[in-house]
């Protein structure tokens, strides 16, 4: 074969290669959803964020609006500043809330985005003031048991059957 | 045999393989030394990439796909069981990004590649082409086996991609168009959970690490080999049992340093 042929070949080879390692880092991985879309920030403070994770999606009514950018601990507050990467062009009003919410029973946690009902709308660096919390299944379960054993104790609550029974 | 006897070829054994040890370390450190042949003739490397590699590529691209059908079968029959058999695109991924890839394309590349080079530097050898190379005042290291080296490391890492790549394809035809799981779904789990550096990058880390020592492996089996037809026979079994072991011993290592956190 001539050297020109082989090298042609070769060059294919090493094409190919490019290929499938681009295809790994934009098909397999998350590369791709770094956007370059413009975004602007916002940030919302939680008491607790459960099991969010940076890069996690926000939603609002279930489309993809943008992404948590950084997780961080208030000092002073001790609670959970998370700055989100919202995309331009999708304008909130100022009364909106924020939840974390989980999709499906063991899915990702993200944060659903509820629009008010305000004219001004979330300027660049703006608070989500109405926040929700994630929920904790630990403490879910407690404040259940701590519900039914108050009810179980005091046997003048004329609803404490009829709860029992459903 | 006596007990004297027995400590004595005892310790002739780990003599032996020690100062194999030292011979294969300083084959690899004379092969770097002279390896600037690279530069000035980029030709011969392009030519090993394509004895190497192109001719690599078919059994590679076929057993991806059988390993990415398989993978497909056999994760939905476990992730059936808990009732989250979108995470299909995710398990397939990364067993081929993390580990399959690498290390099924280096065992069959020790045995596609590997026999070959091993076979034809020790031909070489028992047809004294070397010994007349160095009468020509050509270095054969240089000449011949720097070359052969880079063309292996070369080669290794684009057949590994290949392979994770046919291999995730081959997952997705099994899971989305054989099972029928959300084509969406099969994709955004792996997306999501699939990291660039973490599990990619470390995936071809891994992938050069085997082709730097299969081919190192394959080329120092056939400089080493007796300059017989058994001894290239010998020379070549050598470069599949070694290259295979080391592939799956350096892959506990690397696998134990890059994802233990």
């Amino acid at each position: 074969m001539s050297i020109e042929k082989t090298d042609w070949w070769v060059g294919l080879f090493v094409l190919l290669g490019g290929i499938a390692l681009t295809f790994l880092a934009l098909r397999a991985a998350n590369l791709s959803s770094f956007s370059f879309a413009q975004t602007y920030t916002l940030s919302a403070n939680f008491d607790n964020i459960g099991g969010l994770k940076v890069r996690a999606p926000v939603k609002s009514a279930g489309v993809v609006v943008g992404r948590v950018a950084s997780i961080a601990l208030d000092e002073k507050t001790y609670q959970a500043i998370v700055r989100l990467d919202m995309e331009k062009g999708f304008e909130f009003p100022l009364d909106s809330s924020a939840k974390i919410l989980t999709s499906g029973l063991l899915g990702e946690q993200y944060i659903g985005l509820e629009a008010g009902g305000e004219d001004a709308n979330l300027a660049n660096n703006g608070t989500i003031k109405y926040t929700q919390s994630a929920i904790v299944l630990e403490s879910l379960i407690s404040q259940f048991l701590f519900n039914t054993a108050e009810k179980q104790g005091s046997t003048t609550t004329p609803d404490s059957e009829s709860v029992k029974s459903k | 045999m006596s007990l004297n006897l027995r400590i004595a070829s005892l310790g002739h054994l780990v003599r032996t393989k020690v100062t194999g040890l030292g011979t294969f370390t300083r084959f690899f450190w004379m092969l770097l030394q002279r390896s600037s042949i690279i530069f000035s003739r980029p030709r011969l490397v392009s030519q090993q990439i394509h004895f190497i590699g192109n001719y690599s590529l078919l059994i590679i691209a076929v057993s991806g796909l059988f390993v990415g059908f398989v993978l497909g079968l056999q994760g939905y029959y476990t992730l059936n069981r808990y009732g989250s058999e979108e995470a299909l695109g995710l398990l397939v991924a990364l067993s081929l990004t993390r580990e399959l890839g690498p290390v099924v394309t280096a065992l069959l590349f020790a045995g596609r590649a590997g026999t070959s080079l091993t076979a034809e530097i020790g031909l070489m050898k028992a047809g004294e082409q070397l010994a007349a190379m160095e009468v020509m005042a050509v270095d054969p290291v240089r000449r011949v086996l720097a070359p052969r080296f880079w063309g292996g490391v070369i080669a290794m890492p684009i057949l590994a991609a290949v392979f994770s790549m046919v291999g995730i394809l081959g997952g997705w035809v099994v899971g989305v168009l054989m099972i029928g799981i959300d084509t969406g779904a099969f994709w955004s789990q792996m997306q999501s959970g699939v990291d660039v550096w973490k599990d990619i990058l470390n995936g071809v880390i891994k992938s050069i690490v085997f082709g730097v020592a299969v081919t190192l492996i394959a080329l120092y089996e056939g400089w080493q080999s007796r300059p017989t037809p058994e001894g290239v026979a010998r020379a070549t079994t050598r470069t599949v049992v070694a290259g295979s072991l080391a592939v799956l011993g350096l892959d506990f290592l690397l696998t134990a340093l890059m994802f233990s956190n």
